[in-house]
């Protein structure tokens, strides 16, 4: 299973050329993080590995099927077995957590049972359960609007989790934590994928973070893959080559294996 | 000012306003409209006789009985003609939503498919609603002959019309977020629409809903000029017998319905909120 990208390209419509020739094989059960500046095109990335944005160039494989090669149905049952964690959740302010985590199994819930889990939770013990794992249990029945942004993320990786992903995706699923609750998150993705042994592949916008829990790092620069090393094998000069256009590594806290040079400019927390 | 922040919309804003202007001048024109002479001595009598026709209003207990079972007649068929129109606007609203489209994801196979679909929906709907609702009522006469039935089935038809093209242009306007990344998840649309169009539309929804409603309850008026009973028929006895007392009594009763249903919105919306 897996997934492998063959001479990926990606231009929008409004022609910015976001991927170029982006090979990437990943085996079943692997954890890779995705580091790279802003605007590198770590989210087009995931979203092509989503199957919900289709490549201009290039072969793209998920977990056995060709989504864009498939037919409509068989690409519906593949897109229920991929799970992305957005970076801003688009949850609907007036939907209950409840209802945000149980929407994680639409794609295999059949539509009476989508409806009739409207009317009177069908789970409610499910989504209980994946919410405790990331502390928000006791908001099961709140509101969406009621809650802070690091929160609403967490309501959102709760889905995912509920969903229970053969192809875990995160796109930056901590930016609007602080670095205690980034670390236990990233880590209880991590934990997740080796439990169940499905694929993880997260962007991370703090590089210690990756590198502390991703066993493979893959950095993207303009589009393109700039290198794919074993967290271990990823030096500063290759960051910094990374992070020329950011000015600074985007840091959550200690940087361990990587040692600041006294000519680096100041740590920023990401 | 310096030629650097100068705003660059500025010159078209001008140019489309002053567009708009010179259009609406000849259209005035057209519809020899007036505004004076509303106001000119012969006019004002006029209007004052005509309007001191409609007072006292009527309150006699037979024709206070009447009014009641006309009144439950209006709401009946109002309520049963919005009914079906959901029926029709439902379906063909959301075959029009574009932001529940599956094939637009990617974008993926099968994209013309649904363009036809959307551009077929579209083009019923305004056919259903092109058609006014006296037009569609005479020629239910003819099949179920004078009364209510016919009244139902023209309401339900133009009114379905509007709210389907209302119902998808909500919920097109609507943050499509929600429902996209439910839909990239592999979600149904059904599904989609409810877990992430609903939660932000629902309100809007409903107020636009009860507003047809309301105007149905009118539209009935012009449905007692078909023998659909109720208000419309009543006022028509009313208007053609120059019995202004009762008239009024009639139009007051609207103003109730319209107040009801200003009500009804309201607390729906504050339900939903």
């Amino acid at each position: 299973m897996g997934f492998s990208l063959d001479g990926v390209g990606l231009t929008h419509a409004n022609g910015f050329r976001a991927l170029r020739g982006v090979d990437l094989r990943v085996a079943a059960g692997e954890r890779v993080a995705l580091i790279g500046a802003s605007g590198a095109g770590k989210t087009t990335l995931l979203r092509v590995l989503a199957a919900s944005l289709r490549p201009s160039e290039g072969r793209v494989r998920l977990l056995g099927g060709e989504p864009w090669v498939d037919s409509p149905r068989a690409l519906r049952r593949l897109r229920s077995r991929i799970g992305l964690v957005h970076q801003a959740p688009p949850i609907p302010p007036r939907q209950r957590v409840v209802t945000a985590v149980l929407a994680g199994r639409l794609g295999q819930w059949p539509v009476w049972k989508a409806l009739a889990s409207l009317l009177l939770p069908l789970d409610p013990a499910g989504a209980a359960r994946e919410l405790a794992r990331l502390d928000m249990a006791e908001r099961l029945y709140a509101r969406c609007d009621r809650l802070s942004g690091g929160q609403l993320q967490r309501v959102a990786l709760a889905r995912v989790l509920y969903q229970q992903p053969e192809l875990l995706l995160a796109d930056e699923p901590v930016s609007a934590m602080d670095p205690a609750l980034s670390e236990l998150t990233v880590a209880l993705l991590n934990e997740e994928a080796l439990r169940r042994g499905v694929t993880l592949v997260a962007s991370l916008h703090a590089v210690d973070l990756a590198l502390r829990h991703f066993p493979r790092v893959v950095g993207v620069k303009e589009g393109a893959i700039a290198f794919d090393l074993p967290a271990a094998e990823v030096t500063e000069a290759l960051l910094r080559d990374l992070y020329a256009a950011e000015g600074s590594l985007p840091l959550a806290g200690e940087i361990s294996g990587v040692t600041a040079a006294p000519g680096l400019p100041p740590l920023r927390c990401a | 000012m310096s030629a650097a922040v100068r705003d660059p919309a500025a010159l078209p804003r001008l140019g489309w306003t002053l567009l708009a202007l010179v259009l609406l001048w000849p259209l005035l024109r057209l519809t020899d409209f007036r505004p004076a002479a509303l106001f000119e001595a012969g006019n004002l009598q006029a209007m004052g006789h005509f309007l001191g026709g409609f007072l006292p209003p009527e309150t006699s207990p037979e024709f206070l009985a009447m009014l009641a079972k006309a009144m439950v007649e209006t709401l009946a068929m109002a309520t049963a003609g919005i009914a079906l129109s959901m029926v029709l606007a439902v379906p063909l609203g959301l075959l029009m939503t574009r932001s529940l489209s599956i094939s637009r994801l990617g974008p993926g196979r099968g994209g013309w498919v649904g363009q036809i679909l959307r551009g077929l929906a579209r083009g019923v709907l305004a056919v259903l609603r092109g058609v006014p609702e006296l037009v569609w009522a005479l020629l239910f006469v003819r099949v179920f002959g004078l009364g209510a039935a016919a009244g139902v089935l023209a309401l339900g038809i133009t009114y379905g019309g509007m709210l389907g093209k209302v119902y998808g242009e909500i919920l097109e306007s609507t943050d499509a977020r929600p429902a996209r990344i439910l839909l990239e998840a592999g979600s149904g649309r059904l599904a989609a629409l409810c877990y992430g169009l609903l939660p932000n539309a629902a309100q809007e929804l409903v107020s636009y809903t009860v507003y047809r409603w309301e105007c149905a309850v009118r539209a009935s008026v012009v449905m007692g000029f078909v023998g659909a009973g109720g208000l419309g028929q009543l006022m028509d006895q009313s208007m053609k017998m120059l019995n202004g007392g009762e008239a009024a009594s009639i139009l007051a009763t609207f103003l109730v319905l319209v107040l009801a249903a200003d009500g009804l919105s309201g607390l729906l919306r504050r339900r939903l909120a």
